[in-house]
Formats: structure tokens, sequence, C-alpha cells
């Protein structure tokens, strides 16, 4: 069974944007990167409203149809909830779920989605991030042609009803657990057209934080020469309460599972602290870490191109230091 | 069962690192000859991304994406392959390099260089029109099953299959990290890359799959097949041809450099860095 939650916010232009959030959730519980969706809805309704602004309504849709995520059970869902409640926005994670069924949802409205977005200017310009993180790229949703950029009138407003985002976790905060007070409503009813079937799953158990919502993430690279030595990773993430992420190249060699894989390409994390043991810092790596507050890294290669992008660098033998760290380091 | 595989000529994966492919991964690295001293970095001038003296080739998704519609091939699941791909004068080249991997015949749907500039200032080639492009050309070719890349390494979008599935009504298998086709060709179970794991889901063709990089490993274009490859179809289309209106909805506002993290310090020992990380209180 899964969840919308529709967000409302009253403008100050007098006008009315409501933004239906996604919500992803497995097992009962609801996933964190919801949370962060929530926010930058928040954001997305009004550029005036300071704080952000609590879920207003929820729709409940339960069917067994949507028990996996199904693109093609959520896409005919959720246009045909925007259909029913006039909404201006959605916004779910850039999550697999997210990344899965948010394009093919924008397919049946006819409209631009837009990825991964890390900024909400206003409620047609976002910021999100190209070439691996290289660049950012403001965009704006506009009739043909686009006013002269800074002059913006009345008139040309988007010619996509309806703007259809993911969001990066990372960059923003989650919102609240508590505090809201929304009512509850049926969702409308779609025919699913039973092209896909599900079969089963194998998830990695893991009883550390998850790594996108983790203070700190120790990350190994193709320097721990294989899989047995994350171990090494796993005692320091331990103590210290920390996740185990990975480069490309450690799990592309097996070391580790692709769930771990952080990257242009895997998982976009911003943790407190980051620690890069021996990865030597590719910039389809960096770009999925290089906006934790604090990164230390450590490799024998004092030419790294991650020393460039570390506060704390050292240069030696990851076999003697990570477990020198482990024990140095207090819980 | 005729497999299609969509493609895109981008900016070469060589051109996104920082200093050497010394420690690159060879899936990627392959196909390509880079510099390993001094890659050219992507520059952001005037708003714009700065593509003109960067090295482009194919996608590295979309490499997958033809490696694997070549081993269905091979496995006598499909009985061909055709690549095509929308873009500039240019996308040419990297329909060449597919054929000379071994598709048997390519389509080039030229939308001029303006179009085709990358998140130039005025309206660009959205995801939107290449999804319904490609829609126009599944009209046209009816293939059973569209492979494509999860996402191209400029825009990081990862959109325009899912796209065309909703566009096609399909059922879609995104980010694949295996494959494999029912004897009677109607049905296709698909591993695919989750969060958390790995999920198993069965599409019944025809049907879209988007390749992730574990799906497997892309073969080189040797001599022989690259002087074969210009013997084999490689047919031009405009837009206009497949009757598709681009009416763009997405404007690209500005691009800039993200901000830059300074350098910090190094650090002698492992004391030291305890000290330096209690100071900055991001451990107890």
């Amino acid at each position: 069974m899964f969840r919308f939650s529709r967000i409302h916010s009253a403008l100050s232009s007098k006008r009315f944007a409501s933004t239906l959030v996604v919500v992803e959730h497995k097992n009962g519980k609801i996933a964190s990167s919801t949370l962060n969706a929530i926010t930058a809805a928040g954001r997305a309704v009004a550029k005036e409203v300071a704080s952000v602004a609590g879920v207003a309504k929820v729709v409940a849709v339960s069917d067994a149809a949507f028990d996996h995520g199904a693109a093609e059970a959520f896409a005919p869902l959720v246009a045909a909830t925007v259909a029913a409640g006039q909404f201006s926005h959605v916004v779910a994670a850039a999550s697999a779920f997210g990344k899965n069924f948010v394009p093919r949802t924008a397919a049946l409205l006819d409209v631009s989605p837009i990825s991964d977005v890390i900024e909400v200017k206003s409620e047609d310009t976002f910021v999100r991030p190209i070439y691996a993180g290289a660049c950012l790229a403001l965009f704006y949703h506009c009739q043909y042609p686009p006013p002269p950029h800074g002059k913006r009138d009345r008139h040309c407003k988007s010619s996509d009803k309806v703007k259809l985002l993911t969001v990066r976790s990372s960059a923003f905060a989650p919102a609240a657990t508590t505090g809201g007070s929304a009512t509850t409503e049926a969702g409308p009813k779609v025919e699913i057209k039973n092209s896909s079937e599900w079969i089963s799953e194998e998830i990695v158990k893991s009883d550390r934080p998850e790594l996108g919502s983790a203070k700190i993430v120790i990350s190994g690279g193709r320097g721990l020469k294989n899989g047995d030595n994350f171990k090494m990773l796993y005692d320091l993430a331990d103590k210290v309460g920390g996740a185990v992420g990975a480069s490309r190249a450690a799990v592309d060699a097996g070391f580790v599972n692709n769930d771990l894989q952080i990257g242009q390409t895997g998982k976009i994390v911003a943790p407190q602290l980051y620690v890069a043991v021996g990865i030597s810092g590719a910039i389809q790596h960096l770009a999925g870490m290089k906006d934790s507050k604090v990164i230390v890294s450590i490799n024998k290669d004092p030419e790294a191109p991650i020393f460039q992008v570390s506060d704390f660098g050292l240069v030696g033998d990851l076999f003697k230091i990570i477990p020198e760290l482990t024990e140095k380091i207090k819980k | 069962m005729k497999v299609l595989v969509p493609i895109k000529r981008v900016v070469d994966y060589g051109a996104l690192f920082v200093h050497s492919l010394s420690n690159a991964d060879p899936v990627l690295a392959h196909n390509t000859t880079h510099n390993t001293t001094t890659a050219v970095k992507i520059r952001v001038v005037n708003g714009k991304v700065d593509t003109g003296s960067v090295k482009h080739s194919m996608n590295p998704f979309c490499e997958i994406a033809v490696e694997q519609a070549i081993r269905l091939k091979e496995a006598k699941a499909a009985t061909s392959v055709s690549a095509v791909s929308i873009g500039s004068s240019k996308a040419h080249e990297v329909l060449r390099t597919a054929l000379a991997m071994g598709a048997d015949s390519a389509l080039h749907v030229d939308v001029g260089e303006a179009e085709a500039l990358p998140l130039h200032r005025t309206l660009t080639l959205s995801r939107q029109k290449v999804a319904k492009c490609l829609k126009a050309v599944v009209d046209k070719e009816k293939p059973d099953l569209v492979i494509l890349g999860k996402q191209a390494i400029d825009d990081d979008a990862n959109q325009t299959g899912q796209m065309l599935a909703g566009l096609l009504g399909w059922p879609q298998a995104t980010f694949a990290s295996k494959v494999e086709v029912s004897a009677d060709k109607k049905k296709i179970t698909v591993v695919r890359e989750i969060d958390g794991g790995l999920e198993t889901v069965v599409v019944n063709t025809p049907a879209i799959i988007t390749t992730d990089l574990r799906l497997n490993e892309p073969r080189y274009a040797t001599l022989p097949n690259i002087m074969k490859a210009k013997k084999k179809p490689l047919e031009k289309l405009t837009p206009k041809d497949l009757g598709v209106n681009f009416v763009g909805k997405l404007e690209t506002i500005s691009v800039a450099e993200p901000p830059k993290r300074s350098g910090g310090v190094k650090v002698e020992t492992v004391d030291e860095l305890i000290a330096k990380l209690k100071e900055k209180g991001v451990i107890a």
C-alpha cells in the first residue's frame, strides 16, 4: 500500500498552489527520503513560506498492484490523482522508486519532468546538477518562446500545468515527523494494465544506519584490495555508528554489493563526516559525496585527486591507519 | 524479436575525470583513448556548458545497451538490432560505433546543431522531445524490445526510457543488471538494481529496458568490424519526417559551476586527524 500526501500553502500572490508528494514506504515504514521531499515541496509551493508547510491531506490508495512500487501502476494512479486534485506540483524523492515512476507519469501528463532537484528557487525555477555535478543548471518552465531572462511577465506562466520533480534527499532537511494534522481521503480508482509482474527481491540486511541518512559514512575503494578487507571499514563504522559506502571500482570488483555504491550513478550522500579510504576520487565518485560537511581521505598516493576536495588528508597505508583509527576513535 | 537501441553522443566519460584514468574502470574507459595526465575538464562559459574542445563518444550506458542487444541476437533471442540516435549531424559517429559493435542497421534523426547543443540557453533537446521522437521511430520500426541506457552522463536525467514506456503504454524494467528472454520471446525476466539490493521482475513484450552498469561489459569494435560497419545501412531523417512537433516547455536559464571546496590540510598522524575532527565537532 502506498500513500500520497498533499500539501497546501497559501501564496501571497493570492494564487493557490498545491503539491502532491508521493510517499515511498516499505514494510509499514516511511522512507526517510520522502521526508526530505516534503521539505522540498514546502519550498516549491511558496518562496514566501519561511517554514515548511505541513501535510494538509493524505490520499490513501490501497491495492495489491502498488505493493512493489511498479511504475506501470503508479504512473496512471498519480496522473489520475493530479487530474482529480488540480495539483501544481508532484514531488518524489530521487530514489530508485522515484526515478522509475516519475518520468513515466510525466509522459502520461505530457510534461517535462525535472530530475534530482537540489534547490527550489520559485515555483517554476529549479536547480539541478548536470555532468556528474561538474555544473549546476537552472531550469525554468515556460511557454515557448521564453521571455528575456529577468523579465517574466505574468502571462507567461508555465505551459506545463503541473511540474513533476524528483528531489535529491541530501539537499533538503527532513520534515518533522510530528506536528502535522492531515485529513485522509481515498484516492481515485484507476485501471492498471498488468504487463509486468514482480517476482522477488534480495534486500541486503544491515543493522547499520541507512547510507542516505547516516551522519558518518566510511567509504572504501579499490585500495581495499578485496571484500574481506572491508571488514576493517565495518569495524570503524560500527565504532562511530556510521554507514559503509563504496566506490564503483569496489562494487565492480565484487568487494561489496551494488547498493553501497556512492557516486553519479549510485547513491548521493551528504553526511557530517565522509571518510574516503583507498578511493582516488574520480569526478563520478565526487558527484556522490562532495556536499559532505567534512571530508577525510586516507590514501597512499599523495597525488590522488580526492585530496583536492578533502578537509583532512592522511597519506599512508590504509591497512595500518584504519585499525589505528578504529582503536583510538571514541564511540 | 526486433530490438531497437537508442544511443546518445555525449562528452566523453574521461573528460569528466579530475586527472587521470589510471584507476578508472576498464568498462567505461573502453573504446576511448585518454590523455592520462591532463583530461579536459568541462567548463562553464557565459552560463553555458562549453563542450566544444572536449572529446565526445557514445554514452557508457548506451554502450551497455548495444552490447546487451547484440548478446540477445547472438543467443538467437533477437532477430535484428537497430540503433537510433537523435542529435546533431555528428551523432552518426556513435551510430557507426554501434554498427561496428554488431548492430545491423542505424537510424539518425538529425535535429540540427542549435537544437542539439546541450543545455544551450535557448530551448534544448529535452528528454520529452527525445521520447516523442523515439515513439515515432518505434511506430515506424515496430520493435518488440527497446533497450536504452539508464541515464546520459551529460544531463544525468534518467528519464527517456521511462517516458518512452509511458508514451507507448509498454511495461518498463529500469536499471537492469540481468536480462533473460523466455523461449517463446513473450516474456523477459529482468533483475533490477534498487535501493537496498536487487529486485526481479518479468515484463511481457513489447517492453522497455534500461541498463545499469553491471549488466555486461561492452565489447571493443575491432578494425575489420569498423570497416564492415561502413557498408551497413544508416538512414537519415529529421523530426519533421517523423511528424514530431517540438514545443519546448523547459528553458535552461543558466549553467554555473558549483561552489568549489577549498583543498584542506594534510595531517601526519591518526592522532592529529582525530584532534582535527573533534575540533570540527564531527566526532565526539
